[in-house]
């Protein structure tokens, strides 16, 4: 695809966002609020998980060290620009710190070391009262407001999210598309050989697991302000299975894979759960049972996720 | 072994408990010179290649390389001193379009780590990736995915991919294997090429002899771990020994 096909493109995708979002309930709003915070952390992962191959199960924990950064900050009347950085650095330091030791094990020893690092984070923001307020959690966080202009109503904190949103990607398109992108998919693809031609796979291992955190940390402030209220839940280890598997429903590795995987995993439940369409009114109790047997159905023929669907009707359809 | 060594490999051994793959090997490369390396599988030759290119720690012995020395140095650190190498199996990144794998094997000596982050996608090596595509013949297929193409096609960019980076010393270990004896002369003539424009020594592994005896003026055949015999690839090729190792009685 050009590139000026594929800016087009982009932007009808976002002018849809857009407009659509004047005709939607409050309800929904929300939800397509929580697909953009969420797909904000699961962009991060991919460039982790996708990209770089390191297969992580630790991201929700970093998506709650940056909603409780918030929390406490946006309350001490931080200004909500300020405690961006300040979740993003956190978070990319943490990366680091746990990435060194964990990152010398690949694959799924890699993914239970960050499943554990999970477990405690869940732990500590769980019983750390003092600080996380334990399972009574965080309550007020507030919304922004920028330049005056007061970001608390859904649809403004909708429009707010969707550009921070599109930052973010455009930063993450920028980085995949320098040298330091094409090292990842090297030792993605195979780290020996890189090693051999001078790729330092410790650093560029290390820093996309942290720039990885760090995406997740920011998803965590826009989460905390849209929910204004967090307790350890939603940071369980079951958040960062759940970010994994929108990675590969969509398409690990893939630019778009996340938003279409997150969409699904995020709205897909929602939109059967509250469907008022007569025939689809039993998914108000099987929704659940139907979107595992999707996803099952789905994994196995397309395990390269839906953006891989082109490629494999290709196949088929091309000379065996 | 002359001060001029470009390589210096002396008594290096590797034992795996009492199988000797390796058992006291040494050799020199002068400067911009080809070495053959030849044997009957199993002799040791890809397990000496992977001593001194610190892809395993030799249980003894010495590597040095323009005079320091590197024995049992990573392969990372080996790569910024200007080793390159070739492995037995295709090395190439599927995912990547043919001309990014070019770039990829070299734009790690171009600038710092932060200073690649803002540096131009292609790193500055756009011109160098297009003259190696050239000089392999791949103009067709440079913005394909490397995994898409055929096996003899991903040998060259493996290849090409070892030279990217303007190395001093190459080690290219089977570059024939698995090659359509059509591409044979080709890659040979490549070689030539590479050797006398970029300079450069490299020592290359091989089963096809004829490929080794045009290239190589200079020849080490190992057998059981050891050399067997070295010298001019004419008088290689005539020592009984030889004969026997290959051939048998």
């Amino acid at each position: 695809m050009s590139a000026r096909r594929h800016l087009a493109g982009l932007a009808v995708v976002l002018a849809a966002l857009v407009i659509v979002a004047l005709f939607l309930k409050r309800s929904d709003v929300y939800l397509l609020t929580l697909w953009a915070v969420y797909l904000m952390a699961t962009m991060g992962l991919n460039l982790t998980a996708g990209y770089a191959g390191q297969m992580s199960l630790g991201q929700a924990a970093f998506f709650g060290i940056g909603a409780y950064i918030a929390a406490l900050l946006l309350k001490a009347s931080w200004p909500f620009l300020a405690v961006l950085p300040v979740a993003a650095i956190v978070c990319f330091v943490v990366g680091i710190v746990v990435g060194f030791p964990a990152l010398r094990v690949q694959h799924h020893y890699l993914a239970f070391a960050t499943l554990g690092f999970n477990v405690l984070a869940y732990l500590a923001m769980r019983n750390e009262e003092a600080i996380t307020g334990g399972t009574f959690g965080i309550s007020g966080i507030p919304r922004p407001t920028l330049f005056g202009v007061d970001l608390g109503g859904h649809l403004a904190y909708w429009y707010w999210t969707l550009g921070s949103l599109v930052v973010l990607g455009g930063l993450l398109w920028w980085l995949l598309r320098s040298p330091w992108g094409r090292a990842f998919t090297a030792l993605r693809d195979n780290p020996i050989r890189a090693e051999s031609l001078g790729i330092n796979i410790t650093a560029y291992t290390l820093l996309a697991f942290a720039i990885g955190a760090a995406c997740a940390g920011i998803a965590g402030v826009y989460y905390a302000s849209l929910v204004e209220f967090i307790e350890p839940g939603p940071f369980h280890f079951s958040t960062s299975l759940m970010m994994l598997l929108a990675v590969i429903v969509g398409g690990s590795g893939r630019f778009y894979g996340p938003a279409l995987g997150t969409a699904i995993v995020i709205l897909l439940p929602e939109f059967l759960r509250g469907s008022s369409v007569p025939w689809l009114k039993f998914m108000q109790v099987w929704y659940l049972a139907f979107f595992g047997i999707a996803v099952i159905v789905l994994m196995i023929w397309l395990p390269g996720g839906l953006l891989s669907l082109r490629e494999r009707l290709d196949r088929k359809g091309g000379p065996q | 072994m002359s001060d001029a060594s470009f390589l210096e490999v002396r008594d290096v051994r590797k034992h795996y408990g009492a199988i000797k793959a390796v058992d006291g090997v040494s050799f020199a490369v002068g400067p911009g010179e080809i070495i053959g390396v030849i044997g009957p599988n199993g002799s040791g030759k890809t397990t000496l290649f992977n001593a001194i290119l610190g892809q395993i720690r030799p249980t003894s012995g010495s590597v040095r390389f323009r005079g320091d020395d590197v024995t049992g140095m990573s392969p990372l650190e080996l790569s910024r001193r200007g080793v390159g190498r070739t492995f037995q199996t295709l090395q190439v990144f599927g995912q990547l379009p043919v001309r990014d794998n070019l770039i990829v094997a070299a734009q790690e000596f171009q600038g710092t780590l932060p200073g690649r982050l803002f540096a131009a996608p292609d790193a500055g090596l756009g011109e160098r990736a297009d003259e190696m595509i050239e000089l392999f013949r791949l103009q067709h297929v440079a913005r394909l995915p490397a995994g898409r193409l055929s096996y003899g096609q991903q040998k060259l960019i493996d290849i090409a991919m070892a030279f990217m980076a303007k190395p001093r010393l190459v080690l290219l270990d089977e570059p024939c294997a698995g090659v359509n004896p059509s591409l044979v002369d080709q890659l040979r003539e490549l070689l030539v090429t590479l050797n006398k424009t970029q300079g450069g020594s490299f020592v290359v592994i091989e089963h096809n002899m004829d490929f080794i005896m045009r290239l190589c003026p200079h020849v080490i055949c190992m057998v059981e771990g050891k050399v067997l015999a070295e010298g001019k690839p004419a008088d290689v090729q005539a020592n009984p020994a030889v004969l026997e190792a290959y051939l048998g009685n």
